[in-house]
């Protein structure tokens, strides 16, 4: 248990007999006193996914670029293709739009979750 | 040659072999602060109890010069012995032979005592320590790999698997540990992972330590793939006799019950949690306050830790337990903590260990996260394990049991054999101030001053609902009874129940909500 009194700060209040630093957490209305994981406090906040951005969805190397800034295109047209897992995969446009900015080039090693183009 | 001479021989060619990878070898591997593969067979087993097979196994490699190539042993050692007298079967891989890699003689030594513990119904022990598949032999290592996983899955829930990492234990490797019931870990010596630190810079350019991706700390605290944490080789092999002492030898069996004990006098449980259900305290407190000696076994100690799971005496016979923790996210149930009940659930079915439950949480944990994690799918597999496992369950509700989260904690509906319930337990359909803020919505709303007339709300809910009683006169509860009664009604639950017998549907196998 020693990692847990680093992680709640000092607005906590002492758990009980024994001396950690307590927070709370609310369920149901309910308002507990207790400590927290790291995971729980480190868990991502969800936010609505953009449409006009793509991003990566596995981890890889850019191999080719077909769109550039301000090019019109259209649901399916071929975007990039992502070197992955030793696979060349295709990445399409998902709906016709006007290309905002393409964030990667040729040869770029990526993560997942990467911003590689926008539209506007 | 006569027959003295010939023993010389054979005297000469074992201690050959048995110095494994030469000096050398061993010297670096102690550098690292790890045994050798047969001081730390010699370590876990009792004293002169260790007869090795295959000692004088070759492999059968021909390609790229292994033809010239001697490795002792093949880089594994096997053998039986006992533990505290019971048998056991044992292998441990020898880093200092070819870095423990995996060919096919090694892999065969490790399936014949596979095959052997599971015939012979006793528990079996690896300890793994290599640097992964032996590339030159090719597929036949791999072929190796599969004969391992698939012996793992025939003998689960037949004898105990217990697995050992003293070492790396890297790619395909891992899944053998992952198959078995119990994974032991060593702070700085443990490395487990599918692609190494090597690869992943390559493929992304992340620079991460083998530690950091997997080491024994990630294991226990992050992914829950090891269920014991030690700081040495000495205490993980302390830790392993003790889970021995708690299991039995196999499912034929029952776990050696031995002269009972009363837990330390110093606890007093019914002090330990505090009346206000919304205070915290460490749920362990009661189980030792509950079991003999005040001794419990803590599995999986560092992961999730908003349940409590392991194994403690109760009139000398081991038992499981599985506790919700109040002190850590308020006990809630969330992906992780089901994930860890559930499996430590059929692992107690497995093996006729009576399964106790204590129960203390507000219900699910809220959240994005947890519902995009699939906690409808994880949280299922607590109805599950409970619903299936036919050994003696015994319930007892401290204080909170909410909305589902009572229905998954061993409730009567379940199945539970006895379920006890102290005298400030709260069962009810949610907290009492979800509950009043729906059921007196139009009140509270239409009041002058809401805030008042919902907190009068909240405690006329509280008074009514928010008891043992209403759940007793359902017969959902069979007792209320005080703190100090437990360990008393706990062992008189077990002698009823201990030779239960139940029977379900015939079928094949069920489909858990993996």
């Amino acid at each position: 248990m020693s990692d847990m009194t680093h992680q709640a700060d000092n607005s906590g209040e002492d758990c009980g007999q024994k001396k950690v630093r307590c927070k709370s957490l609310v369920v149901d209305g309910g308002k507990y006193r207790t400590l927290l994981t790291k995971k729980y406090e480190n868990r991502r906040k969800w936010e609505k996914p953009n449409p006009k951005q793509i991003y990566t969805y596995i981890p890889g190397t850019v191999r080719e670029i077909f769109v550039s800034s301000g090019d019109r295109v259209k649901a399916g047209d071929k975007m990039l293709i992502l070197e992955a897992m030793k696979m060349y995969n295709t990445i399409e446009v998902p709906a016709d739009g006007i290309v905002k900015k393409v964030h990667v080039s040729s040869n770029d090693r990526l993560p997942k979750g990467h911003l590689i183009v926008e539209f506007e | 040659m006569p027959l003295n001479r010939k023993i010389e021989e054979l005297k000469k060619r074992r201690e050959v072999v048995q110095m494994g990878g030469g000096e050398k070898a061993i010297e670096k591997q102690q550098a690292l602060g790890k045994m050798t593969a047969r001081e730390r067979i010699l370590a876990l087993l009792d004293a002169d109890s260790f007869t090795e097979y295959d000692l004088f196994a070759e492999h059968e490699a021909r390609d790229f010069n292994m033809d010239k190539q001697v490795l002792h042993g093949d880089g594994v050692v096997i053998g039986t012995g006992t533990m505290s007298g019971s048998p056991i079967c044992i292998f441990a891989q020898d880093f200092t032979v070819a870095g423990g890699s995996l060919g096919l003689m090694h892999a065969r030594k490790i399936t014949k005592i596979m095959d052997h513990a599971l015939k012979m119904r006793v528990p079996l022990i690896g300890i793994n320590d290599s640097g992964g598949a032996r590339i030159q032999e090719g597929v036949n290592s791999l072929a190796g790999y599969g004969e391992i996983f698939f012996r793992n899955t025939l003998s689960s829930g037949v004898i105990p698997q217990i697995s050992v990492i003293l070492g790396p234990c890297a790619g395909g490797a891992v899944y053998s540990p992952a198959l078995t019931d119990f994974v032991f870990v060593v702070d700085n010596i443990s490395k487990m992972f599918i692609t190494g630190p090597e690869v992943i810079k390559t493929v992304l350019g992340e620079e991460i330590s083998m530690e950091d991706l997997g080491g024994a700390r990630v294991h226990s605290e992050i992914t829950g793939n090891a269920h014991f944490f030690a700081e040495t080789e000495a205490e993980c092999f302390d830790q392993i006799k003790k889970l021995i002492s708690m299991i039995p030898r196999s499912n034929d069996s029952q776990a050696k019950r031995i002269e009972p004990k009363n837990p330390k006098p110093e606890i007093d449980i019914e002090h330990v949690v505090p009346g206000d259900p919304k205070q915290p305290y460490d749920i362990r407190d009661v189980v030792k306050g509950i079991v003999d000696d005040s001794e419990f076994l803590e599995v999986q100690e560092l992961w999730a830790q908003n349940i409590v799971i392991g194994f403690g005496r109760i009139n000398g016979l081991p038992c499981g337990f599985v506790c919700n923790q109040p002190l850590v996210l308020a006990g809630v149930l969330d992906v992780d903590s089901s994930d860890k009940a559930a499996r430590f659930i059929r692992y107690c079915d497995a093996f006729n260990m009576p399964i106790i439950t204590l129960v203390d949480l507000p219900g699910y944990l809220p959240g994005v996260d947890q519902e995009h994690a699939g906690v409808i799918r994880h949280g299922a597999k607590m109805l599950y394990a409970y619903s299936e496992a036919t050994v003696p369950k015994l319930t007892v509700i401290l204080r909170k049991a909410y909305g589902g989260g009572y229905i998954a904690m061993g409730s009567r509906h379940l199945r539970s054999d006895f379920v006890f319930a102290w005298p400030g337990a709260e069962i009810a359909v949610m907290g009492p101030e979800g509950a009043a803020n729906i059921i007196f919505r139009k009140e509270i709303m239409a009041s002058e001053d809401p805030e008042a007339t919902r907190k009068e709300k909240v405690a006329e809910y509280k008074e009514k609902f928010a008891n043992p009683y209403v759940a007793a006169s359902k017969g959902y509860v069979d007792s209320v009874i005080e703190p100090s009664e437990t360990r008393k009604m706990l062992m008189h639950g077990i002698d009823v129940a201990i030779n239960k017998s139940v029977s379900g549907p015939r079928k094949k196998h069920g489909i858990p909500p993996f």
